[in-house]
């Protein structure tokens, strides 16, 4: 690992200003260190942000809100989240392992940069790590890429399952930066790769999450997280899907689906939820749905099974949110 | 057990001796660090070598297995290498040092971590517990002896992860069922594959209700 400086910031206004010069934030750390060891990400400076005031979850005027530093396995294991928000603790538990989840953070989490194996190995080329060198997945070894959103920079997959369950419960970000407090949708947070993949998403260099807010829905009772991954734990997603219902006896009054491993951000499914609204809660919707939903994805030479496991996945969530199983 | 121990011996000493010289050079130059005054003096006494080293070091407070140890260490070390390099707690393992296989777990203020992953310079003032520290004198803890009953491991080598993580499962509340406890389980990896025993001997920990 490259040497680097270590600071520990006791305000968010520390953090933030301390922010420049090729300084990167530190919290639990377990996917930055992870990169630093392999020297695809060689900060010359961390910002350790583990002593500010921001891992408290609490409910207020009609939202949820979960401090940026809250821990993953704390969030997973709340009692509020689990009675008001349950898709987010499914989502929590589906990734990584009961040791990084005592380390990562929710912050951390969204910030966690891709798995794509050409991203991390320093001796090919990737325009996320090293902008202009190319894509070395589009021709390569893409069986865990993505199949919606793609350029010809980049084909990467966001890694997360928490943000396929806050993109699908419509959250906020809130960031904090010089000129005051910002307020993101999370659609709006991750983006796509375009012609610049190397920004995963739309906080700015002098900017740090204070916190993520849910407002208060209609789901908890009908909703699931389903992911397939080639091991039944501890692995990235090769399709997950985050479902929620809100059922009016067998119909559906509004619907939130989202998929995780198939784009460059948490992929929302707008489109489908439409298509869910005002049906009644059967397999055949849900067919119908998922085919909606895939419309527009491409496979590269290695993924084109997504095309069939993604509407399968669509279709299993949906059935085990709607108690069809 | 004897004769591979003085068959290794003169490697291993020359490297810890050398090792103990770097560290006790470091630490007395992190005291020099923090003393302006000192250092310009040092720097009279051409020792400018010797403090740049003095600058990549930071003095962290742990308490390791009860007991409390000051160190100085690079902001880069990890919390799994200071444990086995400076503290000579080699039982903690370093299997893949990546965060893959779970061999380095410890707990950290009571919490399972994967030592691997942690900087040790971000653990100021936490409880550190590791594989060394469970024992109370000769009597094994509980789930180190259903890990013997059970024939919890072949190698062994994944074995002090495994035992950690399997204490804070059950501290978790994630050790109801054999599925639960698998599933919480499934960041330590035994490629001997010993997983059905591991998992007989954390229910037989848990359902004596034993706790760490």
């Amino acid at each position: 690992m490259i040497q680097f400086q270590y600071e520990r910031a006791s305000t968010a206004k520390a953090a933030v200003s301390a922010l420049a010069n090729n300084a990167k934030i530190i919290a639990g750390g377990t996917n930055l260190v992870d990169l630093m060891k392999r020297n695809v990400m060689a900060p010359a400076k961390l910002i350790d942000i583990n002593s500010l005031p921001l891992r408290s979850i609490e409910q207020q005027n009609g939202k949820m809100i979960i401090g940026a530093l809250a821990l993953n396995s704390q969030v997973a294991d709340d009692k509020l989240v689990l009675e008001k928000h349950p898709l987010l603790s499914k989502a929590l538990n589906a990734g990584a392992s009961a040791q990084i989840r005592n380390m990562a953070t929710v912050g951390g989490n969204m910030m966690q940069r891709t798995r794509c194996s050409y991203f991390y190995d320093t001796a090919l080329p990737c325009n996320k790590r090293e902008p202009g060198s190319g894509c070395g997945a589009l021709e390569g070894v893409n069986r865990m890429h993505a199949i919606f959103g793609t350029s010809d920079k980049c084909i990467a997959v966001h890694p997360s399952d928490m943000c396929v369950a806050l993109v699908a419960l419509d959250a906020i970000v809130v960031v904090s930066g010089p000129k005051g407090e910002r307020r993101i949708p999370f659609d709006d947070f991750h983006r796509l790769p375009g012609s610049q993949p190397e920004k995963d998403n739309t906080l700015q260099k002098d900017e740090l999450i204070i916190s993520v807010e849910i407002p208060d829905n209609t789901f908890s009772k009908n909703c699931h997280y389903f992911k397939v991954r080639d091991r039944t734990s501890y692995a990235f997603a090769l399709v997950s899907v985050a479902a929620a219902l809100d059922l009016d006896g067998k119909n559906i009054k509004e619907a939130r689906l989202a998929m995780g491993g198939v784009a460059h951000k948490p992929w929302r499914l707008k489109e489908a939820e439409k298509a869910l609204a005002g049906k009644p809660a059967t397999e055949e919707t849900f067919r119908q749905a998922a085919e909606i939903a895939m419309q527009g994805a491409k496979a590269f030479k290695h993924n084109a099974f997504k095309l069939k496991l993604g509407p399968n996945v669509i279709v299993e969530a949906l059935k085990n949110a709607a108690g069809l199983v | 057990m004897d004769k591979y121990k003085s068959d290794i011996k003169p490697e291993k000493e020359d490297h810890h001796e050398s090792r103990r010289d770097f560290l006790k050079t470091s630490s007395i130059l992190t005291a020099i660090a923090v003393a302006p005054a000192t250092v310009a003096k040092a720097a009279e006494y051409n020792l400018g070598e010797k403090i740049s080293a003095a600058f990549e070091t930071t003095p962290v407070n742990l308490t390791v297995n009860g007991v409390k140890k000051q160190l100085a260490v690079e902001p880069r070390s990890t919390l799994l290498d200071v444990l086995r390099e400076q503290l000579d707690l080699t039982g903690t393992k370093k299997g893949c040092d990546y965060g893959q296989c779970g061999a380095c777990t410890v707990h950290v203020n009571g919490q399972r971590v994967l030592s691997c992953l942690s900087l040790a310079v971000m653990q100021e003032g936490k409880q550190v517990t590791t594989i060394e520290g469970l024992a109370k004198g000769d009597e094994l803890h509980p789930m180190q002896k259903a890990f013997i009953k059970h024939d919890g491991f072949q190698c062994g080598y994944c074995t002090p992860g495994q035992i950690m993580s399997g204490i804070a499962c059950i501290n978790e509340g994630h050790a109801d069922s054999k599925e639960d406890i698998k599933e919480f389980m499934s960041g330590n990896i035994c490629r001997c594959g010993a997983y059905p025993n591991i998992v007989k001997a954390i229910q037989e920990v848990k359902n004596g209700g034993q706790r760490s």
